[in-house]
């Protein structure tokens, strides 16, 4: 096998040094009531050409193919990832290192993932972000969490009912076995989440909504702050979009205090929904409640600028049960990805680009419209949004999907009283020559 | 220093990203717009994030230097303890950029991804075959991840059977994250102290589980890099005060087709794909943390997980029992991926292979090194060896001072100060995937700064010499943290 590098006289050699016959010796300390009876049940090892014959069986069972169009974002986007991307992040110095435990080892880390801190927390419009975790949703769930260890007594918290339903899922999991409340705040005709519904609910730790919501609706942060601040509790924005904030104003500049989401857009392919990235981010005065790692800038023993892991005291391996969270990890490679994403695309790029997908998106709604559809929501949108029809789309569908379309993504199992209708997402990635032709197969 | 494989090279200096740059500069294309501009409300938009404006090459040069100052395993030895730094192999890579997997929406209908769908079904086979359980959920995006649906899982299961159990029973060995994904939960740590020897004593275990106590978390093979000789007694006191036993795969690299799991007593394992199952470190992460369960607790799994039926592969949500979701998708999909690629590369033989070789290689360095630093539990080991700096504290030499040097020798550092039950902790964990020459090289340099902490202290204490910067000030990054640049 040409991962192991072990001779047979070398494996003799160094049984000798260790004293023993036979490499089977060497599991002498385990009992025989714990041995295997068998022998692993897999499949025979492939060669390495083998094994290429067998994933391109695997991706023909794939029906989208790679030229196809899908028309659906819910928290995972096709955005344009640049040749730099894969070229830099496959470069196993960044790769194949570890944690930067060591950091006068791993100082190309450290300083990514400073740089990754930096550009997250000026595009969210905070004072602190983290090295990263998960993925958006469990980002969410810890930042319920971090909330109710802010406001220390209470323990209820509110969140909107347009947040992805499946971060709502996860947050649910993780205050399944605690004593903490959650619940959940209905949506406005426009699309928007029903504030008003706040009124009644006492001891709020935190409220949390996400902008662009599920349904694409762009929140009105202002005053959703405002209406947690009333309850001195703690604002919580999320987001499955953060091109969007190329274009919109910031959730700082909006009163959050903690800001949450998933980062996929910036370069990391969608991939089955993962890896992602979870971006979090906060105001400086709750930084020591923030789970996950943080890096910061110091200097070595003759005074030149250097990084480290740091404020670790907040977490597990010195704090164990009192840590604020048992996160010990980040999404490191994705962070960097990120990173290296929002450098290349710049301050300039990024604007220009969420206004694409504005206009894009923008444009698709307003032929939908003279085709005959509805448009569910009133609430602005960025580049997502809920559509309806006068007949059953589905004949639609199908043949959309022989044009190599993968048309919206239906909202009946998510919410029973969106029966029929469809979440659309349009990127740069969609030109307007797909957009015309969804519109054909609608007026046909 | 002789037989020193590091050396001074050209290491370039470089600013931060927003030091460089010039407004105006682009690094990445945007299209032309085919569309109308269109209106918008002007309450909405923002001044847009203040990022520098960068050119291709600027982007890719940063980057590139950038990477020249890290180490990662295809550098060289990387023998960090408990972290199973073994090599990557890079067909896994080229798997998972298949384009027909790499740009998979994890939303579509099960119809139209049923390559995916697969690859998770068969992993969830293969995993449950490696560690003898029944049941397998891939979500966990990391071994912490896994340990928090342990646990969840275990809270799921007292309550189905009308109790709420508040403790758990965690050893001084067990890793480190234990005690905090326990209490996420609701259970209170309780520490089970190791042996003389070493190991878990079944006497020890006795007194602390009660009717409070939901069960207990073991590493094994332990932190120390030894087996639990007495993890089934241990399991049979837990399961017969109505436990659960949770065991940390974090170390399965030791045994694969040596232990069945189900056969040591254990009830739910979390796998840490990124170690056993060669995939990158990715400089922290994205790891992937799958989690193994007996049958009894299958319903309690997270939802959705892949099953198979007349049509072919299909997810399945429809659960009532289960902790429910625990990620946004289906996990670290990619991660899963190369990690289905290595397995299918190695086939049962070589995976035992690899335990064998992970296991000679550990014993073989502590057989060599164990005349020259303290060796506190002198016994066969599996996958690792811990050793102090007992025999050093004489010279004014610490653990730190020795970890720093064997970078100068080109070298990363062991795991430091880990387990706490060692003072000045040096665990090694070579890995299978490191030949004998190597392996001599790092006994031999390790060596070297046995005898410089003897006769050359000074150099240890103003280690490492070669690398890009000297030691870091850790105190004043956590006294005056700055964590984001200006």
């Amino acid at each position: 096998m040409r991962y192991l590098p072990h001779t047979d006289d070398e494996i003799q050699a160094m049984l000798q040094v260790v004293g023993v016959e036979g490499l089977e010796d060497l599991f002498a300390p385990v009992p025989g009531g714990c041995r295997r009876k068998e022998a692993m049940d897999l499949p025979a090892p492939m060669t390495e050409w083998e094994l290429k014959d067998h994933v391109r069986g695997l991706a023909a069972m794939m029906k989208v193919k790679p030229d196809f169009k899908v028309l659906i974002g819910a928290g995972s986007y096709d955005h344009h990832i640049p040749a730099i991307i894969p070229a830099l992040t496959s470069r196993s110095e960044f790769l194949t290192s570890y944690t930067p435990y060591q950091p006068e080892m791993a100082q190309g880390t450290l300083q990514g993932i400073f740089e990754y801190q930096t550009l997250t927390a000026r595009l969210l419009g905070m004072d602190v972000a983290n090295a990263s975790i998960y993925d958006g949703a469990s980002a969410l769930a810890e930042a319920l969490l971090m909330g109710i260890r802010i406001s220390k007594k209470k323990k209820k918290v509110a969140i909107s009912s347009a947040v992805h339903p499946h971060y709502r899922q996860v947050a649910r999991t993780y205050f399944r076995p605690t004593d903490f409340e959650l619940v959940e705040l209905p949506v406005t005709a426009d699309g928007r989440t029903d504030l008003a519904a706040l009124e009644g609910l006492e001891d709020l730790a935190a409220v949390a909504v996400q902008s662009p919501n599920f349904f694409g609706i762009i929140e009105d942060l202002g005053a959703a702050a405002a209406a947690a601040h009333q309850r001195e509790a703690i604002f919580i924005t999320c987001f499955t979009e953060p091109l969007a904030y190329g274009l919109l104003k910031n959730p700082g500049s909006c009163g959050a205090d903690i800001v949450c989401g998933e980062g996929q857009s910036f370069g990391i392919p969608r991939c089955f929904g993962g890896p992602g990235l979870g971006m979090f981010a906060c105001r400086q005065q709750y930084v020591r409640s923030m789970p996950g790692r943080l890096v910061g800038q110091t200097t070595d023993l003759d005074g030149r600028r250097g990084y480290v892991l740091t404020l670790s005291t907040r977490e597990q391996h010195i704090r164990r049960e009192k840590a604020t969270s048992n996160i010990c990890s980040n999404q490191g490679l994705c962070a960097m990805t990120a990173g290296i994403y929002m450098a290349a695309l710049g301050g300039t790029g990024l604007r220009e680009l969420a206004r694409l997908n504005y206009d894009k998106a923008e444009y698709f709604k307003a032929e939908l419209v003279r085709a005959g559809a509805g448009i569910c929501f009133a609430g602005p949108t960025f580049n997502e949004f809920v559509v309806e029809f006068d007949r059953s789309f589905r004949p639609v569908a199908r043949r959309l999907l022989r044009k190599k379309v993968v048309a919206g993504l239906e909202l009946g199992g998510h919410y029973p009283r969106l029966k029929d209708k469809y979440l659309f997402c349009v990127t740069e990635t969609v030109s307007r020559e797909i957009i015309d032709t969804v519109i054909e197969e609608v007026r046909r | 220093m002789k037989n020193v494989s590091a050396t001074v090279g050209l290491i370039l200096n470089e600013p931060l990203l927003w030091e460089k740059g010039q407004k105006g500069r682009r690094g990445m294309d945007v299209p032309a717009a085919d569309v109308p501009p269109a209106g918008i409300d002007a309450g909405l938009i923002g001044e847009g994030p203040d990022f520098p404006d960068l050119s291709e090459v600027d982007v890719i040069r940063h980057y590139t230097r950038l990477s020249q100052w890290n180490f990662g395993v295809d550098t060289g030895m990387y023998p960090l303890g408990s972290c199973t730094m073994k090599y990557n192999p890079k067909i896994n890579d080229t798997v998972a950029a298949t384009p027909e997997i790499a740009a998979s929406h994890p939303m579509l209908p099960d119809a139209l991804c049923q390559g995916t769908l697969k690859i998770m079904y068969e992993l969830q086979d293969y995993l449950a075959a490696v560690t003898g359980l029944d049941a397998v959920s891939l979500q966990p995006a990391a071994g912490a991840h896994g340990e928090l649906t342990g646990m969840l899982i275990f809270a799921a299961y007292h309550k189905s059977r009308g109790f709420r159990r508040t403790k758990i029973l965690i050893p001084d060995t067990a890793h480190g994250t234990n005690p905090a994904s326990a209490a996420l939960c609701g259970l209170q740590p309780v520490p089970v102290p190791s042996g003389p020897d070493g190991m878990l004593d079944p006497e020890a275990v006795a007194r602390l589980m009660d009717e409070q106590t939901a069960g207990i978390m073991v590493t094994n093979p332990n932190t120390l890099g030894l087996f639990e000789e007495n993890i089934i007694r241990i399991a049979g006191i837990v399961h017969d005060a109505g436990g659960l036993v949770y065991g940390d795969g974090a170390n399965m690299n030791a045994v694969m087709g040596v232990a069945d799991l189900k056969r040591c007593g254990v009830d739910i394992v979390h796998l840490n794909l990124h170690k056993t199952f060669s995939t990158p470190h990715g400089g922290g992460g994205p790891g992937a943390g799958p989690v193994c369960v007996v049958e009894a607790l299958r319903k309690f799994l997270p939802v959705p997980r892949v099953v198979r039926d007349k049509r072919g592969y299909r997810l399945d949500g429809n659960c009532p029992d289960s902790v429910g979701r625990i990620h946004a998708f289906h996990g670290n999909f990619g991660i899963l991926v190369r990690a289905y690629s290595y397995i299918r590369c190695m086939g049962a033989e070589n995976l035992h292979r690899a335990s064998q070789l992970a296991v000679l290689n550990a014993n073989y360095i502590k057989e060599k090194l164990k005349g020259e630093l303290h060796l506190p539990y002198d016994r066969p080991c599996m996958h690792e060896c811990v050793f102090s700096d007992l025999w050093q504290h004489a010279y004014k030499v610490s653990t730190l001072d020795m970890a720093k040097r064997l970078m100068d020798f080109g070298y990363h550092p062991p795991t430091i100060y880990f387990p706490l039950v060692v003072g000045g902790a040096i665990m090694i964990e070579p890995t299978e995937t490191e030949s004998k020459a190597d392996i001599d090289r790092f006994i031999e340099a390790f060596c070297e700064i046995v005898r410089e902490a003897k006769e050359e202290p000074e150099i240890l204490h103003g280690a490492p010499h070669l690398c890009k910067v000297k030691r870091l000030d850790e105190t004043a990054a956590a006294r005056h943290p700055c964590l984001t640049g200006c």
